[in-house]
């Protein structure tokens, strides 16, 4: 089996599953019991959070634990909103967000807030005098993603970041779910204010994940109940995915450390690959992350191509798998400004750190034949 | 060329006349402390002035540790160059137009070397005209600059530095010698203690613990304050003082609303002991007057009759909001508002008696013997070293 279809879950690396299930067997009390059990479970939550906080150079009062990146965005977009509102009701993101922003921003604007979703150039970009110029007196908000889970693109954090710290009003939340772990984002010195992550596409287990939320930014909770995660978050702690997420975290950052040439490699070696075959067009940038590779295959039907490929025990996907059973289009690349049978035949192949050379080469034979026989029909 | 070195200046420890050698080799022990992890760096001294040599090394994580080290007023980036005319222009050009969104200078010259040939005031000038009419879009302002290039012209070269960066001020620690910090779970005490840190005092701490009504995370709580407390100290020996007996006989023998000024009497009893032995001339604690029953005028005269030891008070005049404050910005708050019982809580009465005289418990004191217990709970004082950089929590390592 080769599975390239990462960004939308990863397989969960053995040493997570493992503190997952140790710490499921042995420190199953409630934290917030008071009994010595529970104190031991509460003190490997905080050491849980302050590693967290170490790995990501940040204050360790400054994560919430979550159960994923929807919750993170959710809580990120929705909770400043609703605690801000008195501020302005303007919010700022981009037409190429994951659903979960842009629904969370679409329910908002049901609440009577305004928003205003900033257009990409061709390969995803979002200019920077685009924010510049949105920026209103009300706007209380900027979401804006780190790496586009459908092209890679990578947006030009730091330089949004630093035109966001003029407006003392306006809070800077990143989604970083794809970023994670493949590139650095420095959370001080792009002057962001929230920032999601999530476990399962960083090899931890699902539901699980982090808000990073600076020093004195206050939100509105989404879910509200015991005093967890400083009332911000309430729920009995998932105290073995949190453990398993921050091992996780461990790991991946040491990956991206001493093997993301590894990756740079891979891409290179799938866009020449791809590059040669007349049926395709690469969508991803050049200068994209390097574990997200998107290209389309006008005529073709893509679903028609991932069974095809899954036959091989190939596993790719259309677009982001969160958004896949829609209509046929990418919106990410409509948005892009794609005609409608590019944007509507767009296939995504997304690595790992484990995936392999061979694979890649194993990846691009099977292609070629299934292409070879699907054009006897569709091409 | 880059900013190479980190200037360091002393805070009023300089107005020191002998002394000041001692004062600067006690800073500088602990800005070596501070940083041993940095692998490259050198650390150089003078009267005036302690300098890093980077090597290479990040300076801002540097940076963010100085912020804790008391004894140092400020601290800038530096640029080292030869006491030379040409050379210091060419740096002074660099701090110039290296950061972005300046618009506006100042030259600021100190000449300490009274070789060099140009005078602080000509140097001023020479430089300010130098850098005028060799850039664009900059002008002088010595009022409000965007930035204020200061030159130091030295025997052993010249730093220029350009933006002052403050530091936590007060004495060493070490030079003020050792106090005994009386820590309980709350906000203050840890606040007492890093403010008694803040004028040279070397700190030990002492934490009374009773079992099972108090529980082993009020405890570690405890630990976590003064684990807290390294960062400005680097090192604090915490003894802990099982209490529980003793708390049992008070609440049996002595009249509810008296308890809790006895009990206090008996921790500074418990408290001078440990002193004695150690060598320790002070205690600190976080009363602030008026704030609770044990710490209006008549209690702490009350307890304050069993010791003749000083007593620093570094928080008695202040309001419960300044103390919070602090405490935020140490980074104890969060764990001092960790809703566990702590010692006190769990024996003091409904209404305790906010007016006890020095005669009315003398007289109930009078009934009890304590002293068997007291030699007792001395006996078994377990006492625990807190290191800065030493992690006590490594039972989750392989989890982790």
């Amino acid at each position: 089996m080769i599975y390239f279809d990462n960004s939308a879950t990863t397989k969960p690396f053995p040493e997570a599953l493992k503190s997952f299930q140790q710490v499921s067997e042995r420190y199953y009390a409630n934290p917030s019991s008071i009994h010595s059990f529970g104190s031991e479970t509460e003190k490997l939550l905080l050491q849980s959070k302050k590693q967290a906080a170490q790995l990501l150079n940040v204050n360790q009062e400054e994560i919430i634990f979550t159960s994923g990146g929807t919750e993170g965005n959710n809580l990120a977009i929705k909770g400043i909103a609703l605690q801000h509102q008195n501020r302005g009701k303007h919010i700022i993101t981009t037409t190429i967000e994951h659903p979960s922003v842009l629904e969370a921003c679409r329910s908002l604007e049901s609440l009577g807030f305004e928003v205003t979703y900033l257009p990409v150039d061709e390969e995803g970009r979002l200019r920077v005098e685009e924010v510049k110029n949105a920026i209103r007196n009300d706007t209380i908000l900027l979401s804006v993603m780190h790496v586009n889970n459908e092209l890679g693109t990578v947006q030009p954090i730091e330089e949004i970041g630093r035109i966001a710290s003029h407006y003392p009003k306006m809070f800077f939340h990143v989604d970083h779910v794809q970023g994670l772990g493949k590139l650095p984002l420095d959370f001080h010195s792009s002057h962001i204010d929230l920032c999601t992550m999530s476990s399962h596409k960083i090899h931890g287990l699902k539901g699980a994940g982090m808000l990073f939320v600076k020093r004195n930014t206050s939100l509105f909770p989404l879910l509200h109940g015991g005093s967890q995660e400083a009332s911000y978050r309430a729920g009995t702690e998932n105290l073995a995915g949190i453990v398993a997420m921050v091992k996780a975290l461990r790991m991946i950052l040491d990956k991206q450390q001493s093997q993301y040439r590894h990756l740079e490699n891979l891409n290179k070696q799938l866009r020449d690959c791809l590059k040669d075959l007349p049926q395709v067009m690469i969508n991803s940038p050049e200068d994209s992350a390097p574990h997200i590779l998107n290209f389309s295959v006008p005529g073709y039907k893509p679903e028609v191509v991932i069974h095809a490929l899954g036959e091989k025990g190939i596993y790719i996907s259309t677009k982001s798998a969160c958004s896949s059973k829609n209509a046929d289009e990418s919106a990410v690349l409509s948005a892009c400004g794609h005609q409608f049978k590019r944007s509507s035949s767009a296939l995504r192949v997304s690595l790992s750190y484990d995936s392999t050379k061979e694979e890649a080469k194993t990846f691009c034979e099977a292609f070629k034949d299934v292409m070879n026989q699907l054009s006897e029909v569709m091409g | 060329m880059n900013y190479d070195h980190i200037l360091i200046r002393y805070g009023e420890m300089s107005l020191k006349g002998k002394n000041l050698k001692h004062f600067v080799a006690r800073l500088y022990e602990n800005v070596k402390m501070k940083l041993a992890n940095f692998s490259n760096i050198q650390i150089k001294r003078n009267r005036s002035r302690m300098y890093i040599l980077l090597n290479g090394e990040d300076p801002e994580p540097i940076m963010e540790q100085l912020k804790d080290v008391f004894g140092i007023q400020s601290f800038s980036l530096a640029i080292k160059s030869e006491s030379e005319e040409e050379q210091i222009k060419e740096a002074v050009m660099f701090a110039l137009t290296e950061p972005e969104d300046v618009k506006t200078f100042k030259v600021s010259v100190r000449r300490v070397d009274k070789d060099f040939p140009i005078g602080s005031q000509d140097m001023n000038r020479v430089l300010g005209g130098h850098l005028l009419s060799n850039t664009e879009g900059y002008s002088v302002d010595v009022h409000n600059p965007d930035i204020e290039l200061q030159v130091e012209i030295r025997k052993d070269g010249t730093y220029i530095t350009s933006k002052k960066i403050p530091g936590a001020g007060g004495l060493p620690v070490g030079t003020s010698g050792k106090s005994l910090l009386l820590l309980s779970g709350g906000i203050d005490s840890p606040v007492a203690g890093f403010l008694s840190m803040k004028r040279g005092v070397e700190m030990e701490a002492i934490h009374f613990h009773s079992p099972p009504y108090t529980s082993e995370r009020s405890k570690q709580k405890v630990m976590d304050l003064a684990k807290q407390l390294t960062r400005f100290g680097h090192k604090l020996r915490v003894h802990v003082v099982p209490f529980t007996k003793l708390q049992q006989t008070i609440y049996r023998e002595i009249p509810e609303g008296y308890g809790m000024t006895v009990m206090r009497r008996l921790m500074m009893k418990i408290s001078e002991r440990v002193a004695e032995k150690e060598g320790i001339l002070s205690f600190t604690t976080g009363e602030s007057l008026g704030q609770v029953a044990s710490q209006t005028m008549e209690s702490m005269n009350t307890i304050n009759e069993v010791t003749n030891y000083p007593i620093i008070r570094p928080l008695v005049s202040m309001d419960k909001l300044e103390i919070i404050d602090i405490s935020k910005r140490i980074d104890t708050y969060d764990i001092s508002i960790r809703p566990y019982e702590d010692c006190c809580t769990v024996f003091v009465p409904s209404q305790p008696k906010t007016r006890p005289t020095r005669e009315k418990i003398n007289e109930l004191e009078a009934k009890v013997d304590f002293s068997e217990e007291l030699e007792e709970t001395l006996e078994s004082i377990e006492v625990i070293e807190f290191t800065e950089e030493a992690e006590q929590e490594d039972e989750f390592s392989d989890l982790l």
